[in-house]
């Protein structure tokens, strides 16, 4: 059994990844990988009193959100979306539980309703004031694959197009030692049932036993094995090279997902 | 306008303050019992209600998934024991192919106290976590999730979904995505939530917890009581042959707010939109929802909110109560929780209502039953709001 939907609209911030141009000069080999810390933009679509309070988890969903919106004839700001990572706010996170560790136990109240896995969906609706529905995920390592299949059946069942941002940060020391997570990756497309004119590619999905496909450069090879939402690279790779192919993405100890890409041309 | 398959509710069991299992879960709502009591959680000092399901720290785990030891998987384990559920779902395998049954859990804050304890442990010298502590499979939102998949042998896609107190009742939404779509032929779904420190002392910091039993739709209402639940069901394409008795899954709505992360849009209009996106998938009127379970949670601005929406949409007429005077709000787990009782309420011709509550504020105009009604009941709709104006609302039904 396979999903398939059209790709269009890819948005992309990492460790040397600014923007999906970029990224794609990177990826399909017409420029050299160098890693940098992530730069995270300023939401400036939220309102100043909101903006304040995000942290980098916000930035980064809605930095990519946004990016992939943009680079789509599709309303992306207004149709349904597939939030997927594998944490929530690490900073965040590690302030309250510091906290709940004294005796004062004095917990914030923004830090505790920003501490929840859907915060970055949450300030996506506050910004673009879309009232659709929006999915939070969460799958561990296997997150990015989780949310593609949720996006994918979402798109093939519901005959709509689909937001998906995937995306990870980093958690501060202690936390840290236990979650080794360098830096914040996230990728953000859109997934539409049918071809449309920023469509990249067709994609069809369908889970197997085989095994996962490395990167072949060293660092983007260790990127993709540090931070879950970098098992992607595989997939945009191929998006980055406009070439037919398959792949294999990392998913479950049981299962991978092997994608076939065809560009529209 | 789109319309979904009904699937079949095959197998349902819930664990909450009210009752382990859907017998002393169904007795409770017949006695209109409350299981909240006064707050003498862990080392928590602070002056209120919880609805705390006892004997989950007692509960083993199997010694092969020891890793996932947490207060929530434990809760989960506790679950999964009652009404044969873990034969279950380990038939349904048999039946279905291991790889052709999905895992979908909600939960909010999965094992976070496994971290909160750590945090009271870290080392004098260098701040490190103690060595014990495992992130993965305790505090990740994925813990519970994992746990089960492996716990029951299942090889298909698994996934946390954790959208605050909505978590729950998205489930059923994504799994019925994920069985039209044909890449499964049935869900475990469902939810776990435990009580931990971060929710107890967050809701505090808030003013969002009352100091007495949460009282859903009263005119003096303050708050919420927080509670811990484990609830799951198996959700299967529908058979030929459907005994009459069963319950369906006709309808799933979400939608957005677009207004607070904490604060619910002021009329209700996320709400009304995924009560709307319910009956619209479901192919139905609002006047086909004999029942509505509330999200119910007992703050002020909350249930005004709904009962707005709910008005709204339905008028004034639909009965309507919040259980959870009953089983405290259980965030994560509430949307499967209440599930469970949607179910229960079909099955036995039951409108639970709403306890706790004394005196109904005059200013909410939805239909609030604070007694038991005993007539047939064929579909219910129940909802299910969180943080990030995520919203959720269900629709089951009687198969005959």
């Amino acid at each position: 059994m396979k999903l398939s939907a059209y790709i269009g609209g890819i948005g992309i911030l990492g460790p040397g990844f600014d923007n999906w141009p970029q990224a794609a000069a990177i990826l399909s080999g017409r420029q050299p990988y160098r890693s940098a810390p992530t730069g995270l933009p300023i939401p400036g679509m939220l309102p100043p009193a909101e903006r304040r309070r995000t942290g980098r988890v916000v930035k980064l969903a809605l930095g990519i959100a946004l990016e992939a919106a943009s680079n789509t004839e599709a309303d992306a700001t207004q149709i349904p979306s597939v939030f997927s990572s594998s944490g929530s706010d690490g900073h965040i996170c590690h302030e309250i539980c510091q906290a709940l560790a004294l005796s004062s136990r004095e917990v914030s109240p923004t830090r505790f309703s920003n501490s929840v896995h859907n915060v970055a969906a949450g300030y996506w609706s506050i910004a673009t004031g879309s009232m659709a529905e929006a999915n939070v995920l969460c799958a561990f390592d296997a997150s990015f694959v989780a949310g593609l299949l949720d996006a994918l059946a979402q798109t093939a069942v519901d005959q709509q197009a689909v937001l998906l941002v995937a995306y990870d940060t980093e958690y501060p020391p202690p936390l840290h030692a236990k979650r080794p997570i360098p830096d914040a990756f996230g990728v953000a497309m859109v997934l539409t049932p049918e071809r449309i004119s920023s469509s990249m590619a067709k994609i069809d999905l369908v889970l197997t036993d085989e095994n996962a496909d490395a990167m072949q450069d060293a660092e983007l090879e260790a990127l993709r094995g540090a931070i879950p939402a970098a098992r992607s690279l595989p997939l945009l790779r191929l998006l980055a090279m406009g070439a037919p192919g398959r792949t294999i993405l990392d998913y479950l100890d049981v299962s991978r997902a092997a994608v076939q890409v065809q560009p529209c041309f | 306008m789109r319309s979904m398959r009904p699937l079949l509710l095959a197998e349902f069991t819930a664990t909450s303050c009210i009752g382990r299992g859907v017998a002393p879960t169904l007795q409770s709502l017949l006695e209109q019992r409350s299981g909240l009591t006064r707050c003498a959680f862990e080392t928590v000092k602070i002056d209120t209600h919880i609805g705390e399901v006892p004997g989950v720290d007692s509960q083993r785990l199997p010694k092969a998934l020891q890793r996932f030891n947490c207060r929530n998987n434990r809760l989960a384990e506790l679950a999964l024991q009652q009404d044969g559920f873990f034969e279950t779902v380990q038939s349904a395998a048999t039946r279905w192919g291991r790889r052709r049954v999905g895992v979908f859990i909600g939960t909010s804050t999965a094992g976070i106290m496994q971290t909160e304890l750590a945090y009271r442990a870290r080392d004098p010298v260098n701040g490190a976590l103690p060595s014990s502590f495992e992130y993965g499979t305790t505090h990740n939102s994925f813990s519970v999730a994992d746990y089960l998949r492996q716990r029951c042998g299942l090889e298909g896609p698994a996934v946390a979904v954790s959208a605050a107190c909505a978590s729950s009742a998205k489930v059923f939404g994504s799994a019925r995505r994920m069985i039209e779509s044909g890449l499964i032929d049935a869900a475990l779904v469902g939810g776990t939530d435990s009580l931990c420190l971060t929710t107890l002392y967050g809701f505090h910091s808030l003013q969002l917890s009352s100091p007495l039993p949460c009282r859903p739709f009263d005119a003096a209402r303050d708050g919420i009581s927080v509670g811990e639940a484990a609830a799951f069901a198996l959700l299967e394409r529908v058979p030929e042959n459907l005994d009459v008795n069963s319950v369906l899954l006709l309808g799933v709505g979400e939608s957005s707010d677009a207004y607070h992360m904490s604060a619910p849009h002021p009329e209700g209009l996320g709400a009304k939109r995924a009560m709307q996106a319910a009956l619209n998938l479901g192919s139905m009127e609002p006047g086909d929802i004999d029942y509505i379970n509330l999200h119910g949670t007992g703050t002020p601005s909350n249930d005004r909110s709904e009962s707005q929406a709910v008005t709204s949409l339905f008028g004034p007429t639909t009965p309507c109560s919040s259980t959870k005077g009953a089983t405290g709000h259980t965030l994560g787990a509430a949307g499967a929780l209440e599930a469970v009782i949607s179910a229960l309420a079909i099955q036995n011709g039951l409108m639970p209502g709403g306890v706790q509550s004394t005196r109904i504020d005059p200013t909410l105009t939805a239909h609030y039953i604070r007694e038991n009604r005993r007539a047939p009941v064929r579909r219910v709709l129940s909802n299910s709001f969180g943080f990030g104006g995520t919203n959720c609302s269900l629709i089951f039904g009687r198969a005959g």
